[in-house]
């Protein structure tokens, strides 16, 4: 299968197979009007299989929304043709309105205005924890 | 998080911090004359969307006898949150009235929420079942003062150590402390969560669990009563085995040691024979007034007042 390089753009690479549209989604890349590609179950030697995503322009992106969804990607900015930056993605210490609080006794659950936020409790294991009530996100 | 100090948990609390609260809540039993008019013209918010006549009137009590003055309300119904306003913009309004503010509420983490947005002190008086700092600082003052130090003791904590807050808070504030063994006395199904266990755990602390509280009485220094709820437990047969085990009289003391300190939270349903109370070795009461100073003290230090040792 073959789909045009990027000229200009960010190449998402080493997504776990099966997560691109997740990625998609939350990033709103459908909002965008440049090429987006989205190539799943390529061959990887590293993981067996992996998505990779293809964005023909140099957009912002939230890398702790990346690194908290899959810290194993690779972030590859393009600039005329040429790999400018490789980005290595790492769990952020902080999330912030991407994941909701399931506690039922948390705050968040009866104020819908407070901005959900996780942080990093344990780094080994992927343990975050609501900084209003503690309960561990699962 | 703003810059203003707030006490949510009792880990905000440096154990130098600690001791010092602790200092100063020993000074002003000793000379509450010198502390009557420090809070003179500040004002306490007691923000209550839940009732909870104990802690409450302990931070007004506190704050009177510190010559302040007290507003706020007791229930969520006599207040704008029964109108659908939110613990910010409760929070903000109030910071334009009170120096400083004592809040409970029902949901975990509002307080956390509160402080984001606050523009005066506030010390969480209890958040549902999350935390309840200045009942662990009463518990760590009552201590102190029972037994001169917080360090080389053997505590047993005694009841429901599974959903008890006041235990949690308590283990994590002593694991700061040198020297102390842990026996957690409950049955199987009320045991503490793994991570409290954890945390023990990782201090390497000395602990151990046991079922019967008549087989350690004679190890502990201190005995922290909580209560054994019966809903609590899976089945009838367990409850009728056990709950003479979480219940202390006056038999079971006499394996105790003569200065064993008997602390409870409080209130106490039935887990304390009313037969102890007048044994010298009962702390609970004078826990309560403890919990009255040490307010008084974190009051002060959080007005930025809480300088020990000088004249009115």
């Amino acid at each position: 299968m073959n789909v045009d390089g990027v000229n200009n753009g960010i190449v998402l690479d080493h997504i776990q197979a099966g997560k691109s549209m997740e990625i998609y989604r939350i990033l709103r890349l459908d909002k965008l009007t440049c090429s987006v590609a989205v190539i799943q179950n390529a061959v990887s030697e590293k993981y067996g299989k992996k998505d990779i995503i293809k964005i023909d322009e140099n957009i912002d992106i939230n890398l702790d929304v990346l690194g908290y969804i899959d810290p194993n990607i690779t972030v590859n900015r393009v600039i005329d043709g040429k790999l400018s930056k490789k980005e290595h993605l790492e769990l952020p210490e902080v999330v912030t309105d991407i994941i909701k609080c399931k506690n039922p006794r948390c705050i968040t659950s009866v104020e819908q205005e407070i901005v959900h936020k996780f942080r990093l409790a344990d780094r080994e294991k992927r343990i975050y924890r609501c900084i209003y009530c503690d309960a561990e996100h699962k | 998080m703003n810059d203003v100090r707030c006490v949510i948990n009792i880990t905000d609390l440096s154990v130098e911090e600690l001791d010092k609260l602790m200092d100063l809540a020993d000074d002003i039993i000793a000379d509450p004359v010198k502390y009557s008019e420090k809070c003179k013209g500040k004002k306490l918010a007691t923000l209550f969307f839940e009732p909870s006549t104990r802690t409450r009137l302990s931070f007004e009590s506190a704050m009177m006898e510190l010559g302040g003055n007290v507003l706020g309300f007791s229930t969520a119904d006599s207040s704008s949150a029964a109108k659908g306003e939110s613990v910010s913009d409760t929070i903000r309004t109030v910071g334009c009235y009170a120096d400083i503010i004592a809040m409970r509420h029902p949901k975990e983490g509002a307080p956390t929420v509160a402080s984001l947005k606050t523009t005066v002190p506030i010390i969480n008086a209890g958040d549902g079942g999350h935390y309840h700092p200045t009942q662990t600082l009463t518990d760590l003052l009552t201590i102190r003062r029972e037994r001169g130090a917080i360090g080389d003791f053997t505590i047993g904590l005694c009841g429901d150590l599974q959903f008890g807050r006041t235990v949690h808070s308590l283990i994590y504030a002593l694991l700061r402390y040198e020297n102390i063994k842990y026996v957690l006395i409950s049955p199987d199904e009320l045991r503490v969560p793994d991570y409290v266990r954890d945390e023990l755990n990782e201090a390497g602390v000395e602990w151990k669990e046991v079922e019967r509280m008549e087989d350690v009485m004679p190890e502990l220094d201190i005995l922290y009563m909580t209560r054994v709820q019966r809903e609590r437990f899976f089945n009838e047969e367990d409850y009728i085995r056990l709950k003479d085990s979480y219940i202390l009289d006056m038999d079971k003391l006499k394996t105790a040691k003569s200065d064993l300190s008997i602390l409870h939270p409080l209130p106490r349903v039935n887990e304390i024979s009313v037969t102890v109370d007048d044994d010298p070795r009962a702390c609970y009461f004078r826990q309560v007034l403890n919990g009255k100073y040490i307010r008084m003290a974190l009051i002060l230090t959080l007005l930025g007042l809480g300088q020990k040792g000088e004249d009115r």
